[in-house]
């Protein structure tokens, strides 16, 4: 884990943050690091719903509300920002829309590290949007006091970092948890895997891995 | 919500004909479809709190089932509805669940705006 001034992780899903970034996020706040997760939407256009179904179109908005709340709860996250958006249209949105949105975070918190997708590599037309606003936001403040750049790549292997969040697993796998309408019957599984022991689930979830994004004038 | 029971949907679609009601319908396979398999066509579409009348609807089918509304000028269909619900907002919801629980499709009606942001 590295030392940080402020952390800004900013998803398009409540759920985004969960196998990805949620250790990272548990161990940052146990050292004490401020931490900032910016959610753009609710994940109101999901297609789990439960099986059996425990939600509508309509009441998946509140239930992955609640769920975030409590994934933030989870990892000891008390700067959670739901900004409002819907989800799939992120890409829609006006131009300079969403880098803006950025861009006043970054005013704000003066995060010494940005935690999103990693541009171009996110498959879900919501994940590039947010990943390619952080890269546009980025690229126009001046490279000697930008904060670095960490992006999830789900298309993109060997990640320049890679770090152990073993120390902070409870609390990233109560995370997952939250997230119950996700991941609740695909979790429930592969916790199983985690607690019998084996070797591919346990690095999976043991560890987090993010790729570096370089700018032109680094 | 419930699975489909034809004879009560059919007593709400009338319920609702010649009414000014807002629509939200969609149809969607996931943003992974073609990411998982390369051989899938990913298609979807999205439209919400259209405001519309119907003439007059059917729900058909065995289950899954099809609804159709009649328009002044057109038409409104949706394929593969399986439940349906009408929740605390007095709104009408059908969906249609795939194999695996999975919304594929919905469609909805209500007298008010669906929730916008």
């Amino acid at each position: 884990m590295y030392d940080e001034r402020h952390v800004l992780v900013i998803f398009p899903h409540p759920d985004d943050e969960a196998y990805g970034v949620s250790g990272t996020i548990a161990g940052q706040i146990a050292k004490g690091t401020p931490v900032t997760y910016a959610c753009l939407t609710l994940g109101e256009m999901g297609r789990n719903v439960g099986n059996p179904p425990i939600a509508t179109r309509e009441s998946l908005r509140e239930i992955r509300k609640r769920e975030l709340f409590e994934a933030a709860e989870s990892m000891g996250l008390e700067d959670l920002r739901m900004l409002g958006y819907r989800d799939k249209t992120l890409e829609f949105l006006d131009d300079g829309v969403l880098k803006q949105l950025v861009l006043n975070l970054i005013d704000e918190l003066n995060p010494s590290v940005v935690i999103s997708f990693y541009p171009e590599h996110g498959v879900h037309p919501d994940h590039d949007a947010t990943s390619a606003a952080v890269r546009d936001a980025l690229a126009e403040i001046d490279s000697t006091k930008r904060p670095r750049f960490w992006g999830i790549a789900i298309t993109k292997d060997d990640p320049e970092i890679e770090y152990s969040v073993k120390p902070f697993i409870n609390q990233k796998i109560s995370t997952i948890k939250a997230h119950d309408s996700q991941f609740g019957t695909m979790f429930r599984e592969y916790e199983k895997r985690y607690l019998a022991g084996e070797q591919e689930v346990s690095e999976r979830l043991e560890n987090e891995r993010f790729h570096v994004y370089s700018f032109d004038d680094e | 919500m419930k699975e489909i029971v034809k004879q009560d949907v059919q007593t709400i679609i009338d319920r609702y004909a010649t009414k000014n009601v807002y629509l939200h319908l969609e149809t969607t396979n996931g943003a992974y479809a073609s990411h998982f398999d390369q051989s899938f066509f990913s298609a979807s579409a999205y439209i919400r709190n259209a405001s519309v009348t119907y003439k007059q609807g059917k729900i058909q089918g065995q289950g899954p089932y099809r609804v159709g509304l009649e328009l002044e000028i057109g038409w409104i269909y949706a394929e593969g509805l399986t439940h349906y619900v009408i929740n605390e907002n007095d709104e009408f919801i059908l969906m249609g669940l795939n194999y695996e629980g999975k919304i594929a499709v919905t469609l909805q009606l209500s007298e008010q705006p669906f929730q916008h942001n």
